[in-house]
């Protein structure tokens, strides 16, 4: 019964919601560059780098905000590498990506060690607190885990409602869309596929570093390394198994999450008789079912991963 | 009356010496053109004589390395298709540019909105487009997914696309390649509408009865040089032609043989719906000495035929019969084995390894057998004999260690069709042999394929071009969404007939 029971309690659903909200400012970048049409691996180490440009930019004695919007900079300016080289120059999405993804990685333990020297252990900063919704923070259960969260947390909803208004409502998303499924389309109506592309990815890069600043600025209080931990590339296959959707990547996302935070707890639970291991590999095991499941179906941007070279022959 | 000459004879469009390399093809030289108000121009010539490169560059997809284009009496800044489409220029390309994943709506109002805009105005697109498909006659549903429509119907969007900008000039790149003739007569149709609300048209094709037809002046080029101009009315077709080839060319002699015995048969064939339209139920006999046509639209199920008879695809219910006997185990090597050569569709992606060599190209068929010594490859037998191939099928290249891919595409169909043709097959897959070639190029093609017939192979000729089918086969039979018509004999249908069960009214069933 103890199985069941852990679902019902709010600090469950409070984790789930922690949990999924890095994954949801990740899944919501890859997936804007995706659907231009670019595979973006640097997501892992821009990532990396987010969460510690966040960090330290607060350690420094920058407000929390300010951290956030260095941040996405960060990602942006490694979006801007990963773009220049796949786009203008037409080099390979895979080995670009995960060349940003080692790059940006070791720069960013490499600044680390650079700007604290001598610490063994980190250093620890003031997070974002929890800010209840007043009014609808007092639901049970659900007001906890929905409505007593961080800013952060919050805004990572909010940039999946924009990220799915922008793709479908705007000529903005008309045109990426169009440029990750035939950019001869975009650039027979006049629109430049390298510029879209490009501002794609810079976008989706600025999104994914945020959701590594959440790690240190609101689900923990310092960077350490390896805190990323394979998190961007549960983001890559969050974008699959939503088809390439942002509403169906959230459920994605939050379906993670939750698998994640349910393992953790019964870890506490059974943990005795079963090897805690095993726990872990749990999120991973459903999320491979899962995508098998969902992702034959799925139909991706059909100029997904191929450079666009304008004219000449 | 003297206005009206006057507004007759108003240029909206002049190209004048525009001149473009690649490397060291030249592929447009010093060309100038003209375009009236209320014309339909065809620019007609062979594939490679530079006619879509001239339209790319004046769309501004490419830029000329000299010369310059006026449009309406304003000099157009080059390499901006932007720019061309502010000066009303809407081109409809060969290979549709549409997005499958939007719909008809968004397709076309694509990059029309300020792309900063909060919003995308359906409304607004919604209402235009319906005006605009009732004044030209172009009913399309504009929420429907692009992905849904038939290839017509495509193209029906792009001409949309173009008007719903303006365009008083439009540009059509080979736009019958891909329809049924019905669906050709309609887009004629579409095009004396548009001009007689004064647009000015540009028709790029190499099928002469087309330009015929529609246009009203012709420029022909070859070898990226201007080579005439001719009003329709006053000129024929033969004409055309020799000024588009340069020389006279013979058309086929194609006289038909007596019926050998059957070679291949397809008894009842049906297959899975893995690459594209199946097969239902298909009857098929193919006979010694006999081309035997394959009409139809693509993609109604030419490919899994075609894959059928080169041993890709097997038969999910039916009997395929190889001389009078069901072949165990039906691959590509049985299928050789079996003296059943290939010509495929695509020379590129699958006729041919583009980073190897020629003599590589021409033994990968048989280099287990008859090119292998004690399990190596004999090299100096392979060279020799793809200096043979080079030499019997008069194919242009340096040497054979040279890398396939660059060679042309005729000449690269050449080495292909040697290397199905050599070793005397008794069956001949030919898929849509001739696409992409030169008049020389395809006459030559014809002209083997009619020898390797004469000589008693079975001919499976396989092109959605109709004339082709038509001037090459003994008997036709009408492909449509995977169902094969009876044969019939030259002559036994006309092409209005054939172009109805094309489009899948009537097929006759055997």
């Amino acid at each position: 019964m103890e199985f069941f029971d852990i679902l019902f309690t709010a600090s469950f659903w409070v984790a789930a919601i922690r949990i999924a909200s890095p994954l949801i400012f990740a899944t919501m970048g890859e997936l804007i560059c995706e659907r231009a049409g670019v595979l973006n691996l640097g997501i892992e180490g821009i990532m990396v780098a987010g969460a510690f440009a966040g960090w330290v930019t607060v350690y420094a004695g920058g407000d929390l905000w300010t951290g956030v919007a260095v941040a996405a900079l960060v990602g942006a300016a490694f979006g801007l590498v990963h773009a220049t080289l796949t786009e203008p120059f037409g080099l390979s999405q895979h080995v670009v990506g995960i060349g940003i993804t080692l790059l940006a990685t070791s720069l960013t333990y490499f600044t680390y060690r650079i700007v604290l020297p001598q610490v063994s252990s980190p250093p620890r900063i003031e997070p974002f607190r929890n800010w209840a919704v007043p009014y609808l923070s007092d639901i049970p259960v659900v007001g906890p885990a929905l409505f007593n969260q961080t800013p952060l947390t919050y805004l990572a909803f909010v940039t999946v409602a924009v990220v799915a208004w922008v793709l479908y409502r705007t000529p903005l998303g008309l045109a990426v869309r169009a440029a990750g499924e035939n950019p001869s389309a975009v650039e027979a109506q006049g629109l430049s596929v390298t510029g879209i592309r490009m501002g794609a990815v810079m976008a989706g890069s600025a999104l994914m570093a945020v959701g590594g600043a959440f790690l240190t600025m609101s689900a923990f209080n310092s960077f350490f390394f390896e805190m990323v931990n394979g998190r961007g590339w549960i983001c890559i296959a969050l974008v699959v198994f939503g088809s390439w959707r942002p509403g169906k990547a959230l459920v994605g996302a939050l379906l993670f999450a939750a698998f994640d935070a349910y393992q953790i707890r019964l870890q506490q639970v059974a943990g005795g008789i079963v090897p805690y291991q095993a726990f872990l590999m749990m999120p991973y095991l459903l999320s491979i079912v899962a995508l098998v499941l969902v992702a034959r179906r799925a139909s991706y941007p059909r100029a997904l991963m191929i450079p666009y070279q304008k004219g000449e022959r | 009356m003297a206005d009206d000459t006057a507004r007759q004879a108003q240029t909206v469009l002049r190209l004048s010496g525009i001149t473009k390399r690649f490397g060291a093809l030249t592929a447009n030289d010093a060309i100038d053109l003209d375009l009236k108000r209320g014309e339909i121009v065809a620019l007609l010539g062979e594939n490679g004589a530079g006619k879509t490169t001239l339209m790319n560059i004046l769309f501004g997809h490419y830029v000329a390395d000299a010369g310059a284009i006026e449009a309406f009496g304003k000099p157009l800044p080059p390499g901006d298709p932007r720019a061309a489409l502010g000066a009303g220029i809407g081109m409809v390309h060969q290979h549709f540019t549409l997005a499958d994943n939007l719909t008809v709506l968004e397709n076309i109002a694509l990059g029309t909105q300020s792309i900063w805009s909060p919003r995308l105005d359906r409304t607004s697109a919604r209402a235009r487009i319906a005006r605009l498909s009732g004044e030209f006659g172009l009913s399309i549903d504009p929420s429907r997914a692009v992905s849904d429509l038939a290839v017509g119907e495509r193209q029906r969007v792009e001409i949309l696309k173009a008007l719903y900008r303006d365009a008083r000039i439009l540009i059509l790149d080979e736009p019958t390649a891909v329809l049924t003739p019905g669906e050709t007569e309609a887009l004629f149709a579409t095009l004396k509408l548009l001009v007689a609300q004064g647009l000015s048209i540009i028709f790029i094709s190499h099928k002469l009865k087309e330009v015929m037809a529609v246009a009203d002046r012709v420029v022909v080029l070859r070898g990226g040089r201007l080579a005439g101009e001719r009003r329709t009315a006053e000129t024929t077709r033969q004409e055309l032609a020799a000024l588009m080839v340069g020389q006279e060319v013979a058309l086929p002699n194609a006289a038909p043989r007596e019926a050998g015995p059957v070679l291949l048969e397809l008894r009842s064939v049906s297959t899975a719906a893995t690459a594209g339209t199946p097969l239902r139920d298909v009857a098929l006999r193919l006979h010694g000495g006999v081309i035997t046509g394959i009409a139809g639209v693509s993609g109604n199920g030419q490919a899994a035929l075609a894959g059928l008879l080169s041993g890709t695809l097997s038969p999910r219910s039916g009997q395929l019969l190889v001389g009078d006997a069901a072949p165990a185990g039906w691959s590509p090597c049985t299928a050789l084995d079996r003296g059943i050569a290939r010509i495929p569709e695509d020379r590129h992606a699958v006729g041919s390894i583009a980073d190897m060599s020629v003599t590589e190209n021409v033994i990968s068929e048989r280099y287990r057998t008859e090119f292998s010594r004690y399990g190596m490859i004999d090299w100096a037998a392979a060279r020799r004999f793809a200096e043979r191939l080079i030499a019997d099928y008069d194919v242009k290249c340096p040497s054979p260690e040279t890398r396939i891919r660059l060679l042309s595409g005729g000449n690269m169909q050449k080495l292909i069709l040697g290397r199905a043709l050599d070793p005397d097959p008794v069956v001949i897959l030919a898929n849509q042999p001739t696409r992409g070639l030169d008049i020389g190029a395809v006459a030559y093609v014809h002209a083997r394929l009619i020898e390797a017939r004469d000589r008693g192979a079975a001919v499976l000729l396989i092109s959605e071009d109709l004339d082709e089918v038509l001037s090459l086969s003994d008997r036709v039979h009408v492909i449509a969404d995977g169902e094969i018509s009876r044969p019939f004999a030259r002559g036994e249908k006309s092409i209005s007939e054939l172009g109805e069960m094309m489009a899948g009214h009537g097929l006759e069933v055997a």
